[in-house]
């Protein structure tokens, strides 16, 4: 399998990227680590006349603590989530999903930024970003813009993202204590993208009530699904069996699979659910709550 | 102490053929490069049934480097447009004007590299007008079905009927047995998915002698194939099968690509390499499996066993090209009655045509064996249930008993030697199965779903006799070539070719401990028609039933002249002397000896008189039986309820191969097939929709298990040898593949068995588990 | 049989006329070399530079036969373009023995039984290395996950967890 032709462009910064995006309308994309564009080039389901290889640039890998941030870089690699010892210390949910997206050798070539960008439902990473209420810098012909997670996603392959921006940077708000969040995949095996999965991020106050909690679903609908109600349910309460149980089910019904090769809808359905539950439970065990 | 030869039979010895893999030195098809090399591609049809109504090659003829493309048309000017099957039937090269299935090659595109093969295949443009398309071999033989073959005679898309056994004697046991079990089985189509695809160099020389570099399991068999459909003479051909990524069945075929480089490479003048990319490896090459089988069994109320009927239908897609060497149209799945002393037993098979590539393989068994074994494995385990007995307990109180065997079977065949009591208690001892079925009865009453599966399955290998077995009319043996150089050391050729069983290895051991000479001064060739003697190849687990047999019987053959060499050398009668610790011995003179190495120089030195000069024999071996190897496996299971996931907690996997060559290779061999077994039961399938588009092309959809599906084996062995053949062996590779399923399956089916659960058809995906719990208003 | 013209056989791959010069540095050796921009990175290693121990299963960036390491990091070569590499370093299955000694992994390979086939074995290898470098003593269920994106269809995964095990034990905790 080959990819068709294409003029490939290593860019220097940023803004000779976006300048390439902009003089190649409709023809060009943005290549990061490539494991999912390169793919699917090969498999001649994407064709574009130039490519625009974002990885050269200087300062787009980073994972640091910056005010109220944990604060990303569009370019760094899905395995260095699993390599930071911040992110495997203060944010479980990010580190249980880093560990599970497609396989590590992917992980070594494939980038945070473009797998919360690609648009793709089966990617892990939006429902995280989703869950912890981070917000994605975004940088066009006009300048950086700031867009929510949760306002990111619109339709399969099709996001907030103009053809001609470029998102360079992940803000997640920084980890505080009584924090803790959880990413439960169900895989028909390692390395699949999810039949479902569920990022649930919570906080709690000193008696284990929580205060704050999102939960997004992976791969049950056109994109990342936000489960408000799901999260809302659980709020100042210590979240017993029955609430469980409740979320869980609320979460279900925030679903919007399809019947497919990885299963019957009501089947994906009844996955959120028991997913739902157990990553609350030990999200919330993350978060300082004891029962 | 007696003596032993370095890498002799029994012992680990490391591979020889490593050295070279493990430097990234194996020489696989894709890795030749010759001079002027040019590359094949195809254009593939995106139908399952379709006219074909006009080809356009201008777009792909004008990218710089694409050369030429060929069509059907073409080939039928060369009456290549068809090609026969193993099956009397025929299938296409490339279409003249009907498709029969997605993704089947229609036009060859030739270009100077890769890159341009593949931009020409993608810009040759086809005209299609659809027909209407049958993918369900049930519907495929109603009379309203879209006709598949239109060509044949027989304007249905009924290929063949085949039954065996006793139908009247059968019907009426069964009606007379207090307990009778019917259950419907489906065994999906499967692909072998071997990690290298199929692929070939074909080249002509100045002297218009063919080479054609090739991913077969069987070279020799292969050329006389291409003498005979192409009319070359068979000496101007050359079949060399280099380093083969893997083998399981789906190298046995002669696929399109193989035939249209040929004709390319004479078309051109320059070497023509083809190489199947996976997802075309996906779409084309051979299936296996796609058995529809619906069956009755019975017994008495006691639990003993009466008798087994078995009706099939065979879904060979649009030819039934099945790499079937057996006279029989379905394989061996008469071997269903498996470990047990049925009275009477009853199969019949209908093979159907259907929109679907054609086929089929065997996927690391004897043709259509695991099937058999599964299907048998599966019902014992749900007449036992409806009896109340222990699956265990049942099995024991029916298996074949070691002083039956010979043993003939209620549908024709002769098992050699077995023990199948044995090798169960020994796999119940070390999984401890009382304690399971203890902490299964706690883990019920707390509401869990923990299932344990047994199979005691027994195989058959080593194809085989010449009155059973012929690839078109050239019989089953095996051969084997031995030279012994002047300095002691020794070149053998073989007509089998492995794929990674590792017969450079074993097969030294069985010359060194024949010959008394070491392994490591044994070479092992095969795979090159020109240098090896004629074979039929590897597959079915033949190869050491009848290569091993061929290499036991040469070198005696070999001891047979030698011993005349070392009475000449020991100056006594050739009557004088024995072979004994690896040594001429005169008798009851122990220190009066000459070894092999000794005479291999006398033989070109100093004959006897009257011994001609050289140290070489040849065998062609006809095995007088087939060979039975058998085991019993045991797996647990935990299923969680929430998400219908079953996990493997332990699989314990007792197998009785006779002897043993390489204990590590046979474990390694067992591992693998494991693995193989693992893999339908729950993971891998292939299906298609009503349009025939194909579900699952890819390693994407096509689950393949990686080591984290794979659990930890745990294997165990008994050895009962094969009285028939020189050394004992029965041969192994397969053994797992065709005992694995059932023992996944029977686990998780007793799990769920509380639930009265008596069937999940495979793979068992977490979303069919899930459905059965849900509406039973567990989950 | 419709054809063009003669082939003009100049290099194993095409290279059009504005082709791109990469920098890359393979198993220790300096290259400096024309390629065509959609040239995969496994094309390269192979049918240009006669690398073929890096092996081609898939296609689809599933089964890892194809893996080797990027500035020390496995990954599928299949799903690397060649001008992404400019200017980095590669070591493909032929860098492991060095000065005539085999590395532990491949000595693991071979004493343990870790290969059949061979056809995934030196992808299998490279992710070993790059395991064993970042993780001295991996446990079996590591081992297990470091190698989940690589197929083996021959072995069932036992041996090849040992031999790593081997290798670990003979590289005496140190990579």
């Amino acid at each position: 399998m080959i990819p068709p032709e294409f003029d490939y462009h290593a860019a220097g910064s940023v803004d000779e990227a976006i300048g390439l995006l902009t003089g190649n309308p409709g023809e060009a994309k943005v290549l990061a680590g490539g494991q999912s564009l390169i793919p699917l080039m090969k498999l001649r389901l994407a064709s574009p006349k130039v490519l625009v290889d974002i990885s050269r640039i200087a300062d787009l890998s980073y994972i640091q603590e910056k005010g109220d941030w944990l604060v990303i870089g569009a370019a760094t690699k899905v395995n260095d989530l699993n390599d930071s010892k911040l992110v495997g210390s203060s944010y479980p949910l990010l580190a249980d999903a880093a560990a599970h997206i497609a396989d590590p050798l992917v992980r070594n070539m494939g980038t945070v930024g473009g797998n919360v960008c690609h648009g793709d439902p089966g990617n892990d990473l939006p429902a995280c970003m989703v869950a912890l209420g981070a917000q994605y810098v975004v940088r066009g012909p006009k300048g950086n813009r700031t867009v929510p997670a949760s306002d990111f996603y619109q339709d399969t392959f099709v996001t907030a993202l103009d053809p001609s921006e470029i998102l360079t940077e992940v803000q997640i708000p920084k980890a505080q204590p009584g924090t803790g969040g959880a990413y439960l995949k169900m895989e028909r095996k390692v390395g699949d993208f999810a039949i479902a999965a569920v990022a649930v991020q919570l906080s709690v106050d000193a008696k284990g009530t929580v205060t704050r909690a999102g939960i997004a679903l992976t791969n049950v609908g056109p994109t990342v699904l936000n489960a408000p109600k799901a999260a809302a349910s659980l709020l100042k309460k210590k979240p017993s069996d029955a609430d469980l149980l409740a979320a869980g089910k609320l979460a279900a019904e925030a679903a919007q699979p399809t019947s497919d090769l990885r299963g019957p809808a009501d089947f994906k359905r009844g996955v959120v659910q028991t997913l739902t539950q157990r990553a609350a439970t030990l999200a919330w065990s993350r978060a300082g709550g004891q029962r | 102490m007696s003596a032993t030869v370095h890498g002799g039979i029994g012992q680990s010895l490391g591979r020889k053929e490593d050295a070279r893999f493990i430097r990234g030195k194996g020489n696989y098809v894709d890795d030749i490069q010759l001079p002027g090399m040019l590359y094949l591609d195809f254009t593939r049809s995106p139908y399952a049934h379709a006219k074909i109504t006009g080809i356009h090659p201008e777009n792909a003829l004008k990218i710089p480097g694409v050369l030429a493309v060929v069509t059907g048309k073409d080939l039928d000017a060369a009456k290549l447009a068809w090609m026969p099957t193993l099956m009397s039937d025929t299938q296409m090269v490339l279409p003249i004007d009907t498709v029969k299935f997605q993704g089947q090659e229609v036009v060859a595109v030739v270009a100077e590299n890769r890159y341009a093969a593949a931009d020409g295949a993608a810009a040759v443009d086809i005209d299609y007008d659809p027909l209407p398309v049958v993918t369900d071999p049930v519907k495929a033989l109603q009379p309203d079905s879209p006709l598949v073959r239109p060509d044949k005679e027989k304007k249905s898309n009924h290929i063949w009927h085949w039954e065996t056994g006793d139908k009247a004697g059968t019907d009426d046991l069964l009606k007379k047995s207090e307990v009778v079990v019917h259950q419907d089985l489906y065994i999906p189509r499967i692909n072998v998915s071997s990690i290298e695809t199929c692929g070939c160099v074909a080249q002509f020389d100045a002297m218009g002698r063919l080479t054609v570099w090739m991913t077969t399991q069987a070279p020799h068999a292969i050329r006389t194939v291409f003498a005979l459909v192409a009319g070359l003479p068979e000496q101007s051909i050359r079949i060399i099968s280099p380093d083969i990524g893997g083998g399981f069945g789906g190298k046995v075929p002669v696929y399109p690509g193989y035939v249209v480089a040929v004709v390319a490479a004479l078309k051109t003048g320059h070497p023509v390499k083809w190489v199947e990319t996976r997802m075309n490896n996906l779409m084309s090459s051979s299936f296996a499996r796609d058995y529809h089988i619906s069956a009755d069994i019975g017994c008495t109320k006691d639990g003993k066993l009466t008798a087994l009927k078995v009706k099939t239908i065979a879904d060979h897609g649009y030819a039934d090209a099945a790499a079937n060497p057996s006279k029989f149209p379905a394989g061996l799945f008469h071997i269903i009655t498996g470990s047990y002393p049925f009275q009477k037993a009853f199969v019949e098979v209908d093979g159907v045509y259907t929109n679907k590539p054609p086929g089929g393989i065997a996927y690391r068994c004897s043709f259509r064996v695991t099937e058999a074994a599964y299907s048998i494995e599966r019902l014992i385990d749900e007449i036992a249930r409806k009896v109340g007995m222990d699956p265990a307990e049942f099995r024991m109180k029916n298996f074949i008993p070691p002083e039956a065997f010979p043993f003939q079977s209620a549908l024709g065949w002769t098992y050699d030697s077995g023990n199948y009591a044995g090798a169960l208690k020994l796999a119940m001892k070390m999984i401890d199965y009382p304690a399971l079925r203890r902490e299964q009865a706690e883990r019920r009453k707390k509401g869990e779903f923990m299932g344990i599966g047994i199979s005691s399955f027994t195989e058959i290998v080593g194809a085989g006799p010449s009155h059973t077995f012929d690839i078109l009319g050239i019989k089953m043996f095996e051969s084997c070539e031995i030279r012994i150089h002047p300095t002691g050391k020794v070149m053998a050729r073989f007509g089998t070719k492995a794929q990674g069983q590792g017969h450079e290895t074993t097969y030294s051991q069985i010359l060194a401990t024949e010959l008394g000479i070491p392994a490591e001064n044994i070479s092992i060739e095969e795979g090159d028609t020109d240098t090896a003697p004629y074979g039929l190849g590897t597959y079915a687990s033949r190869s050491t039933p009848t290569a091993g047999a061929a290499a036991a019987v040469a070198a005696r053959k070999i001891r047979e002249k030698a011993q005349k060499i070392a009475a000449h050398l020991l100056e006594v009668s050739p009557d004088d002397i024995e072979w004994k610790d690896y040594k001429f011995q005169v008798k009851g003179v122990p220190e009066k000896s000459k070894t092999m190495a000794d005479v291999a120089f006398a033989a070109y030195t100093n004959p006897a008189p009257g011994v001609e000069p050289g140290l070489e024999a040849v065998d062609y071996y006809d095995p007088p039986n087939m060979t039975y190897p058998f085991g019993s496996y045991i797996c647990v299971v935990d299923i969680d309820k929430g998400t219908g996931q079953v996990k493997v907690r332990r699989f314990v996997a007792v197998d009785d191969c006779g002897t043993i060559i390489n204990p590590m290779i046979v474990d390694g061999q067992i591992h693998g097939g494991l693995n193989m077994g693992l893999a339908p039961a729950l993971y891998e399938q292939i299906t298609y929709d009503e349009n025939g588009n194909i579900r699952g092309n890819s390693f994407l959809d096509y689950l393949v298990p990686t080591s984290m599906e794979s659990p930890h084996w745990e294997t165990g062995k008994t050895t009962t040898p094969s009285p028939h053949h020189p050394i004992g062996a029965k041969g192994v590779g397969e053994s797992p593949t065709v005992g694995a399923p059932a023992a996944i399956v029977n686990a998780v089916i007793d799990a769920l068995s509380p639930l009265g659960v008596t069937n999940i058809d495979i793979p068992i995906y977490p979303w069919k588990v899930w459905q059965v719990l849900h509406d039973k208003g567990v989950t | 049989m419709a054809s063009t013209a003669i082939p003009r056989l100049t290099s194993p791959l095409p290279i059009k006329g504005a082709a791109r010069r990469i920098h890359v540095t393979i198993n220790e050796v300096d290259f400096d070399m024309a390629v065509e921009d959609r040239t995969l990175l496994v094309h390269f290693l192979r049918d240009v530079l006669g690398l073929t121990g890096t092996h081609i299963g898939c296609d689809t960036t599933h089964c890892g036969a194809c893996t080797v390491l990027l500035d020390g990091k496995p990954v599928k070569s299949c799903t690397v373009l060649a001008v992404q590499v400019d200017g980095r370093k590669i070591r493909t299955v032929e860098g492991l023995e060095t000065g005539g000694k085999l590395h532990p992994v491949q000595d693991g390979f071979a004493a343990e039984h870790g290969l059949q086939c061979g056809f995934c074995t030196p992808g299998m290898m490279m992710t070993a290395v790059a395991l064993l470098a970042k993780n001295p003593n991996p446990s079996e269920d590591e081992i297990r996950r470091a190698i989940s994106g690589n197929l083996c269809r021959c072995t069932g995964y036992m041996n090849i967890v040992k031999a790593i095990q081997h290798a670990a034990k003979t590289q005496g905790g140190k990579s």
